[in-house]
């Protein structure tokens, strides 16, 4: 298998699977996908909502969408690009 | 150790409801799923209980459900939304009671991840078209059709992905017969994600995205994109076509926004409770809705998250909408789904707690209710509509009535397997619920009974029986009633009343009873039979000389006595309608001790069997035919002489057609009871399931239950054999001991049971079949957490704590603060209806709470002050006052959880009072941390405090810090030990295990897991091993090794324990020997034995309100046997949503020395031919392997 085959591979997977990472992957970037996937897992998984809107006193829906909308930006702006 | 997972009660926390005609039939019927397991349950619409009728495991996760309708059909399928990685259709089949895969297509990894669809499921209201998206990027959509025989297809998926796009709810949008509409709400992060300095962020939009199918080009195209409030959560579409003028409601926080491609946006805010606590700033989501159309008209019912629910109705002309209307409408549970019926019911399926069943009253239509039209709130900015704030007064329910409870346990925090009321069997002590709704329930095993009437007689009767007068009378006519030289015959009418005129003897005991042919009836007393003609008309046949029937058994056309010294005597209704006496009689070898006939089967003049059981320890089965009269077909030997025989057909629901299995209940004097196959052509006995009841001997009637045949055991408690969803359930009745039953049919109570105990005749029915739980539920306050019990008064401590709640002082001070008059409490909510008043979060209520199990009442409480919330408990004794119990309780004040933060830590020791019912303080320690676990320790205290362990003696005026250990990594959350070893839990880092050496005072850590795990419970079960649950729904036996274990107690000196530490943790690690994916949270595990004298198992709770348990395997074979079983089962019978049952019960970490219980009993499911080929390959019949899987379940319960 040649090197632009491999590279060509790796690309069509990123951009099929959000989050796979790459030679150049930043902190940053890899803290906001792995904040996403457990967000999503934690939604997708009901006896999880529950015991945290019983922890917080919530409804499960209210939990859920707490939990959404940080997805939208789960570790903060992104750092200042530096070149 | 090998173990064998089963499921005695299934979680019952729903999570989706939807509503169709699952059955084809014009009945409405819900379908719910408990997240692994997908029910059906059909609302009886005349007496308003809702049934339920199947009851299905998955072995996987089930996050959206949707029925749909394919234009024209009348019979609803069901779309699953699951882990599993695909969409899966299933049909409800009626006839079989099961439900069946119609489609299955793969889409994706298995998972709830973040890009695979399965979260979000919306149809096209016209059944053309459903869309499956995941939280993020993804959506599928599934064209559906039938083909030319009329079959349901699923066309190929087409994509409507968007990358880098969050969303947040979907639904189909009903456009009449135009192209399917699916609408989502949407977030892009692309911008956000880019731009550091966050302005983008701000910028950032929430979109409502029309997305359509243009069935001509087959495909999805973006039709429509408009920026809504970025607090918006909900979706829900309004009827269109001829029903109404389409489009969506946009639910966001406050208000609600009705939003169409080319229609004006309207806008109405949400009312909220006028409520002198009120949190200005808190926004008001609505956590669920539903549409309800009539003939010419619609309304929804919204929720909010206070429970409260909201009539919107639209006034529109042709597809223009003039306005949206809101008014108060109820207060119920906030609900995870609500389903209207047509005939008038709304279902809600609770988040928490018991799911309730209302009837609609009214439809809330001229009532003073102020209502609120988005005319009123015309603005052109929608920003103001924020500020926007208007009001409702709550008031107790008005438009609904409650008329059924589903129970749910969900959620469970804390569980313990006691016998604190010295019963036969243990009670299992759970903490439910949230809130003001939250219960401590005492769970006995058997079936709940419904007591109708109780009523003394003269004397203590020896046998009752309900007789119909002619055979086609619906309902019993008589209750007969034998007492030792008596007989009273009772007339059923309005009231119970004695009879005289009835042609009984009522000066003789009676041994039999019989509505015979068409209009007779029938007395066999010892010295005769009366057989009574319609006209009261009397024939006599006497026994012969010196000799007395001592047994009968009869049906409506066969009746066979016992005379003394064991000759049977056989007699059959000719067509003139008299008893005619066979010419043949036969001479046992024994004496008769019982007497059987096989019912007779509508529309047949005879049977073929007569089984008879005689003191010589046998029971024969006997021909009836006319050509082989009282000939011996086959026999069995008994361990006991026996007692009562009942035979009776059960249906083979899986076999094709009406097809009856004959079986032939055998009770033993000794208190077991036998059943057995009875082959229906060559009369052998095969098959024999054997079950201990009770001490005394085993007397059986046969009854009818939900429409099926079934047998009442009575021994030293009642028990009832019964089938259901194709498994012959045996449970016990929560009753007192009975002497005598018979069936009991009138009006009122279609299938009740008539009983003799003592002096009294009672009548009772059993409803709810399946549950094998029967709870007494006592309320508290706030949200419970842990419990203790006090081991020498048997009182029970409770910490009850909640979060964003006002305790009963501050509401006080802050109602004084507000200027109101404290006084006038009069007008408050009630809270179990309406909630606790909420705060603000960092604020808690909490209370702990002495309840005396016996009778069930809370014999002192205590509320906490200064904002402390309780966490911990524990009852302990100090060596400094030995004879003296304490009860240690860990709080904290100003606790906020997010960032963790708190101002202090106490542990309060309280001194029990007046034997155990009440508390006196004694003093109270701060700490610096949380303490999330306490412990007596060798006559001290051991105390988690935050990672801190530390022991602590009994001072004067506070806690002495004796000892202290600072390895574990993050917080402590469970403790147990035994002797001088100490298992540690963490609340990230598995298990820990340390010893306490006295001589340098010191805890030594010396192994821990090799594996993070995330510990939600633990129980140590025996000195070396551990098992445990964690928050990811797994559980985990751990075990030091034997000889590791022997070495660290010879070391005294504690050196070797010590050793180096490895990898950051202690030297020295445990090894996995089991683990298996339950799927929900487990909350408590204990090791228990629940059947008197049976052998020890774990018991375990969890999150959801499921029970279950693991049994250890004793022999190889056994393992052997089930693990092969449970590979076949995977192959016959792959799981119904889609999900691969091994890695579905290897979810996070592959199973480990578990089989699943659950999976085994599926079995029974099976179609014969499959059950025949697995039988087949494990080198068995199909009944020795269903014995063996019902062996597994007795063995348990």
């Amino acid at each position: 298998m040649d090197r632009s085959n491999l590279n060509s591979q790796l690309e069509h997977l990123q951009s099929k699977y959000v989050g796979t990472g790459h030679a150049d992957t930043s902190k940053y970037e890899w803290g906001v996908n792995q904040a996403r996937d457990s967000y999503a897992s934690y939604i997708g998984h009901y006896p999880m909502m529950s015991y945290f809107a019983l922890a917080e006193n919530e409804s499960i829906a209210r939990v859920k969408f707490n939990i959404a909308e940080k997805m939208l930006q789960p570790c903060g702006p992104p750092p200042e690009r530096r070149d | 150790m090998f173990l064998y997972n089963l499921t005695l009660q299934a979680p019952n926390a729903i999570n989706q409801a939807i509503l169709g005609n699952f059955s084809g039939t014009r009945q409405q019927e819900l379908i719910v799923s408990h997240v692994s397991r997908i029910e059906l349950l059909r609302p009886d619409t005349t007496t308003g209980k809702v049934h339920s009728i199947l009851s299905h495991d998955v072995f996987g996760v089930i996050r959206s459900l949707v029925a749909f309708r394919l234009t024209g059909a009348s019979k609803d399928y069901i779309v699953i939304g699951s882990d599993s990685g695909r969409i899966v259709i299933l049909e409800y089949n009626p006839v079989k009671n099961v439900f069946e895969k119609v489609h299955q297509e793969t889409f994706g990894k298995s998972g709830c991840r973040r890009i695979v669809p399965g979260q979000y499921l919306a149809v096209d209201p016209k059944g053309r078209a459903v869309m499956i998206g995941s939280m993020e990027k993804q959506k599928l959509v599934y064209i559906l059709n039938r083909d030319i025989a009329a079959r349901l297809t699923i066309g190929s998926p087409l994509e409507a992905h968007k990358a880098h796009t969050i969303v947040h709810y979907c639904t189909g949008v009903d456009v009449g017969f135009e192209n399917p509409i699916f609408a989502c709400l949407e977030v892009d992060y692309t911008e956000a994600d880019q731009d550091p300095t966050g302005e983008a962020l701000q910028q950032t939009e929430k979109m409502l995205t029309y997305y359509e199918l243009d069935l001509g080009l087959n495909h999805v195209v973006r039709k429509w994109s408009e920026a809504v409030d970025r607090k918006s959560n909900m979706l829900v579409a309004v009827p269109g076509g001829t029903d109404g003028p389409s489009g969506v409601l946009v639910c966001s926080e406050n208000f609600i926004t009705y939003k169409h491609i080319g229609s004006a946006t309207l806008t109405v805010p949400i009312p909220r409770r006028a409520n002198p606590f009120e949190i200005k700033d808190r926004g008001l989501l609505i956590v669920s809705g539903v549409v309800h159309k009539m003939k010419n008209s619609f309304f929804l019912l919204l929720q909010s998250e206070e429970g409260d629910l909201y009539k919107v109705t639209i006034d529109y002309t042709g597809d223009t909408v003039n306005a949206i209307k809101i008014k108060y409408f109820d207060t119920v549970s906030v609900a995870s789904g609500l389903c209207i019926l047509k005939s008038g019911f709304l279902f809600v399926a609770s988040e928490f707690g018991n799911h309730h069943f209302y009837q609609f009253e009214k439809l809330g239509d001229d009532d003073d209710t102020p209502e609120f039209s988005s005319n009123d709130f015309m603005t052109n900015d929608d920003q103001t509509m924020d500020d926007i704030r208007v009001y409702f007064k709550p008031r107790p329910l008005e438009n609904l009535l409650l008329v059924d409870e589903l129970v749910s346990m969900s959620p469970l925090t804390d569980a313990k397997v006691l016998n604190l009321t010295d019963e036969d069997t243990p009670q299992i002590y759970a903490l439910c619920g949230r809130g003001p709704r939250s219960t401590l329930r005492i769970l006995r095993h058997g079936l709940e009974v419904t007591e109708m009437a109780v009523s003394p007689l003269p004397a203590n009767p020896t046998a009752v029986w309900t007789t119909r007068l002619t055979a086609d009378d619906l309902y019993d006519q008589y209750i007969i009633v034998s007492f030792s030289n008596a007989t009273l015959v009772l007339s059923i009418g309005e009231t119970v009343e004695e009879v005289t005129d009835t042609g009984f003897l009522a000066t003789t005991p009676t041994i039999a009873v019989q509505q015979l042919g068409q209009d007779a009836l029938l007395q066999i007393y010892p010295q005769g039979i009366r057989h009574i003609r319609h006209n009261k008309q009397v024939t006599e046949w006497r026994a012969p000389g010196g000799r007395q029937i001592v047994r009968a058994a009869t049906n409506q056309q066969q009746v066979v006595i016992a005379l003394t010294g064991g000759e049977l005597v056989y007699f059959e209704v000719d067509d003139s309608g008299n008893l005619s006496e066979s010419h043949v009689r036969r001479e046992m070898s024994g004496n008769v001790t019982c007497l059987s006939i096989q019912p007779l089967p509508a529309g047949r003049r005879r049977v073929r069997f007569l089984a008879v059981g005689c003191d010589d320890n046998t029971v024969r089965i006997l021909s009836l035919d006319a050509s082989s009269c009282l000939e011996p077909l086959s026999m069995q030997a008994l361990s006991a002489v026996p007692e009562s025989l009942v035979m009776i057909d059960m249906p083979d629901q899986i076999s094709e057609g009406s097809l009856t299995t004959l079986y032939l209940n055998i009770g033993l004097q000794n208190g077991v009871l036998l059943r057995t196959v009875l082959d229906q052509t060559t009369g052998q006995l095969s098959d024999t399931r054997t079950r201990f009841l009770g001490a005394r001997p085993v007397k059986l009637f046969e009854l009818g239950m939900a429409g099926n045949p079934a047998v009442l055991a009575l021994s030293s408690r009642p028990w009832l054999s019964y089938q259901m969803q194709s498994r012959i359930h045996l449970n016990p009745l929560s009753y007192e001991a009975l002497e005598y039953a018979a069936p009991f049919t009138s009006e009122q109570c279609p299938e009740g049971v008539v009983a003799i105990a003592g002096n009294a005749l009672k009548i009772f029915t059993v409803e709810r079949f399946g549950q094998v739980f029967n709870e007494t539920p006592i309320p508290l306050k706030y949200t419970p957490r842990r419990f203790v019990v006090n081991p020498v008064h048997k009182s029970m401590a409770i910490i009850e704590t909640e979060h964003q709640t006002f305790s009963s002082l501050e509401k006080k001070k802050k109602l004084k603060e507000l200027g109101f008059d404290a006084e006038n409490e009069g007008e408050e909510l009630d809270p179990v209806i309406f909630g606790n008043v909420r705060s603000t979060p960092g604020r808690w209520a909490s209370l702990i709470r002495i309840i005396n199990p016996l009778t069930a009442e809370t014999t002192f409480s205590l509320e906490l002050e200064q904002n402390e919330a309780a966490f911990s408990i524990a009852v302990l004794n100090f060596a400094t006052e030995a004879n003296q119990l304490f009860l240690a309780v860990g709080t904290a004040a100003d606790v906020t959880l997010a960032p963790k933060s708190l101002s202090s830590g106490f542990i309060h020791i309280y001194r029990f009072v007046s034997d155990g019912m009440g508390l006196e303080l004694v003093h109270k320690t701060p700490v610096d941390e949380v303490p999330h676990a306490l412990l007596h320790f060798q006559g001290r205290l051991l105390a988690g405090v935050g990672k801190t362990l530390r022991i602590y003696d009994l001072g004067k005026r506070k806690l002495l810090r004796k000892c202290e250990s600072r390895a574990i990594p993050n917080s402590i959350v469970t403790l147990h030990n035994q002797g001088g070893r100490i298992i540690i839990g963490d609340i990230q880092e598995s298990v820990h295990y340390a010893s306490y050496v006295a001589v340098d005072n010191k805890i030594v850590i010396f192994a821990d897991d090799k594996a993070p795990r995330w510990i939600s419970c633990l129980a140590m079960i025996d000195y070396n091993t551990v098992a445990g649950g964690d928050k990811f729904g797994n559980f985990f036996v751990d075990r030091l090794p034997e000889k590791l274990s022997q070495e660290i107690d010879e070391d005294e000196a504690g050196s070797k324990s010590v050793g180096k530490g490895y990898l950051h943790g202690a030297a020295h690690k445990v090894d996995l020997v089991a683990h298996y994916h339950i799927g929900d949270i487990l909350t408590s595990l204990a090791k228990t034995s629940f059947v008197a004298g049976g052998r020890e198992m774990l018991l375990y709770t969890s999150f959801l309100g499921g029970i279950g348990i693991f049994i250890p395997f004793q022999t190889k074979e056994d393992i052997d046997f089930f693990q092969t079983l449970e590979m076949h089962m995977r192959n016959e019978m792959p799981p119904l949503a889609g999900r691969d049952h091994l890695s579905y019960r290897g979810y996070h970490v592959p199973v480990k020395g578990t089989v699943d219980g659950d999976m085994c009993e599926q079995y029974n499911l099976l179609s014969g031919d499959k059950k025949r080929m697995i039988a087949e390959e494990l080198d068995r019949t199909p009944a020795e392997i269903q014995k063996k899987i019902e062996d597994m379940r007795i063995r348990a319960i």
